[in-house]
């Protein structure tokens, strides 16, 4: 097939645009193990409340200093509607909806998850900054959409946060 | 006059811009509320159910209908009139609108809000779903007659080249069969029976992977005929040659077997499924880059053939000399130029790391009306302009509105979206009637951005009526003329076309379902495997 001198060199420009980004891509997943959301872990959505993984929703810090928050979706709030963690340290999400699809966008962050019900959403993010950071449902869930919001307050390292 | 010939896309189109009109208003209320104007209709209820018939309307409707009359009149201009089957193409007509009453009343009473995608547990009333269904089954009757069309002059024509909008038409009817696989599956055996009581659960990963099966190849099913317009009508019209024949023909055929198997990049963030898999998917991503790319050369240098054709000289000079005078010129070009800020939107939301700070932001709007509302729309919109004169045998009316509407749809456009990509950045969700969040201080500071972005939405709101009046006020009072012969770009290369391994479409259709194959079967079966619990259905409208 004939092509064109300049289109030639075009193309083969476009593809090399594409390999770069692939390569960028796949150099984040090889060396710094940068990678989509991915958890795999089921639970029933209708008792999402009795089940031991998301009975007792809030901030838990373990002996290294690592938290976890475990958070419960529904139409409209998110429960805990507030949490406190601490900067600087591993903080892992975990999330399950007790109806319908949210999203979890920790405004500010990359922190953007959907919470699928029947399924547990988890991710690990450290934050570095301190202050006080909007949480809002980015999936549409009814009429209260645009209502669901929560609070994360993220606190300096040393800050009692009983 | 020409009504005869062409009642079948006739009718099509009239219930595009019908769809079109009433989508347009859906939309200005829209963007009114986002002014936060005290508006006498506006609520919760309005709103969300104004953006489920406005996503339904246009992204499904609009687009629907316009690219089957399209069809009709590639295949009956390039491969002849005989080929078209008329009743099937009525059966597909009448199917197809019955789906659409079926769907816009259940959306319109307030039972159905779930948006145009639709994700479960969310449940709409069953005759959302079975008009949904309808409308795909009435596509299907479509696809048959093009590709029966297509077969029918092929006996007559062993050796020749499928004429080439042709070519692309077949395209896109093979990306649309291969996807609307999962939408059906979806919507028949997953949606429909659970919102009957047949079934009491359903799971929404399982329903969303469906989904995107489906909803991604559709943006190509909306791009292709536009391409198709690119390549073999702008070139005429501009009044230069096709670049490269041989070149469309490819990108063509990389969009059949690229379309499909890149869904997961619209579910980066669901759990439930692997990264490896969305890794995977990512890459396919990337590599349809490649085809949009190629189609910015060739269909830019076809226009700079037409420009120096026309006298003009100069690095650039020839770009004046285009006619842009001609609103189907004017609509592709800015069509054009505003797809390429649109496409670049589109390589940051495929590279998964930065997805996640645009994904269910405002930025996603700001990207889809920059590709489906202005790449396809203003194309269509411009095909429309071409069309009528020869469809109708009348001169086009309010011919100026015509000629101005495109760059007050871009200029609204502009100002739309790129305001949306901003707050996006900034963290605004999207699809929210109202985002003040209890007067948190970034917030806030979206605020200070989102009435430019109204005002841009009222903007395409005048342009879109402008746009109706045309087609209206031509049907029904443009001035009679000898209707002009409907025609397509030459190849510059002397010989062209010359039918070569991209025009053998059966085979590779099969390397494209080979290829969905591929990128879904394990995944799903992986899916299937787990141990799940369903999802009652929830409606919060």
């Amino acid at each position: 097939m004939r092509v064109d001198f300049y289109e030639k060199i075009w193309m083969w420009l476009a593809g090399a645009l594409i390999v770069l980004f692939v390569g960028a891509i796949l150099y984040t997943v090889a060396v710094q193990a940068v990678e989509p959301p991915s958890h795999i872990e089921t639970i029933d959505p209708t008792t999402v409340r009795a089940d031991p993984r998301f009975s007792d929703p809030g901030v838990t810090t373990a002996a290294d200093g690592s938290q976890q928050v475990v958070v419960v979706s529904q139409m409209f709030a998110f429960l805990p509607v507030e949490a406190r963690v601490t900067a600087g340290v591993p903080v892992t999400f975990r999330l399950t909806s007790a109806d319908v699809i949210h999203g979890f966008q920790i405004v500010g962050t990359n922190a953007n998850a959907m919470v699928v019900p029947g399924y547990v959403s988890q991710f690990t993010v450290t934050f570095d900054e301190p202050g006080e950071y909007l949480i809002v449902c980015n999936e549409y869930c009814g009429l209260g959409h645009h209502l669901m919001h929560g609070r994360l307050i993220v606190e300096e390292a040393g800050v009692s946060h009983e | 006059m020409n009504s005869e010939r062409y009642r079948l896309s006739y009718a099509n189109f009239t219930v595009a811009v019908l769809a079109f009109f009433v989508g347009a208003c859906m939309a200005v209320m829209q963007a009114l509320s986002r002014a936060d104007l005290p508006l006498p209709l506006r609520s919760e209820r309005i709103y969300y159910l104004s953006m489920t018939a406005h996503g339904v309307l246009m992204a499904i409707v609009f687009t629907t209908f316009f690219i089957m009359g399209l069809g009709y009149v590639f295949a009956r201009t390039t491969l002849g009139r005989d080929t078209v089957h008329e009743r099937l193409g009525w059966t597909s007509f009448w199917i197809a609108v019955v789906g659409t009453v079926l769907t816009t009343g259940a959306i319109l009473s307030g039972s159905s809000s779930v948006l145009y995608t639709f994700y479960p547990p969310l449940q709409a009333h069953p005759t959302f779903y079975i008009g949904a269904a309808l409308i795909v089954i009435g596509s299907w009757f479509w696809c048959w007659v093009m590709i029966r069309a297509y077969r029918l002059w092929r006996r007559d024509n062993a050796a020749a080249a499928i004429p080439l909008a042709m070519h692309g038409m077949l395209t896109t009817v093979i990306v649309w069969i291969l996807a609307t696989v999962g939408i059906a599956i979806e919507v028949v055996v997953m949606l429909i029976p659970w919102s009957l009581g047949i079934t009491s659960t359903i799971d929404p990963v399982l329903a969303r992977t469906f989904f995107w099966w489906f909803g991604h190849p559709l943006v190509y099913f909306w791009l292709l005929p536009a391409y198709a317009v690119w390549y073999t009508v702008l070139p005429r019209i501009a009044g230069g040659k096709l670049f490269s024949d041989r070149l469309a023909r490819m990108v063509f055929v990389m969009f059949i077997l690229l379309s499909t198997p890149v869904g997961f990049h619209h579910q980066f963030a669901d759990p439930g499924i692997a990264a490896g898999w969305k890794l995977v998917h990512t890459f396919t991503t990337f590599a349809i880059l490649f085809p949009s790319m190629v189609t910015a050369f060739t269909v830019i240098a076809s226009l700079e053939v037409a420009g120096r054709m026309r006298g003009g000289k100069g690095l650039f000079k020839w770009v004046g000399k285009l006619p842009w005078e001609d609103p189907l010129v004017s609509c592709v070009l800015l069509a054009m130029l505003t797809f390429a800020v649109g496409g670049w939107g589109g390589s940051i939301n495929a590279a998964y790391a930065m997805n996640a700070m645009v994904h269910n932001t405002a930025w996603i709007q700001g990207h889809f009306h920059l590709t489906v509302g202005t790449a396809v729309a203003l194309t269509f919109m411009g095909t429309s302009y071409w069309l009528l004169p020869r469809m109708t045998g009348r001169a086009l009316h309010f011919k100026a509105a015509a000629q101005v509407q495109p760059f007050l749809w871009v200029i609204g456009m502009l100002l739309f979206a790129v305001v949306n990509h901003i707050t996006g950045m900034m963290g605004m969700p999207r699809r929210v009637y109202d985002f003040s969040y209890a007067g948190s201080d970034i917030a806030a500071r979206w605020g200070e951005w989102t009435t430019a972005s109204a005002v841009g939405g009222v903007i395409l709101f005048v342009s879109a009526m402008m746009y109706v009046l045309v087609v209206v006020g031509t049907v029904l009072w443009g001035k009679k003329i000898e209707a002009p012969p409907i025609e397509y770009a030459e190849p510059l290369e002397a010989g062209e076309p010359v039918p070569s391994v991209w025009d053998r479409m059966g085979m590779w259709t099969v390397a494209a379902a080979v290829l969905v194959l591929l990128a879904y079967a394990y995944p799903i079966w992986n899916l299937l495997s787990m141990e799940r619990f369903g999802s009652p259905g929830f409606s919060p409208f």
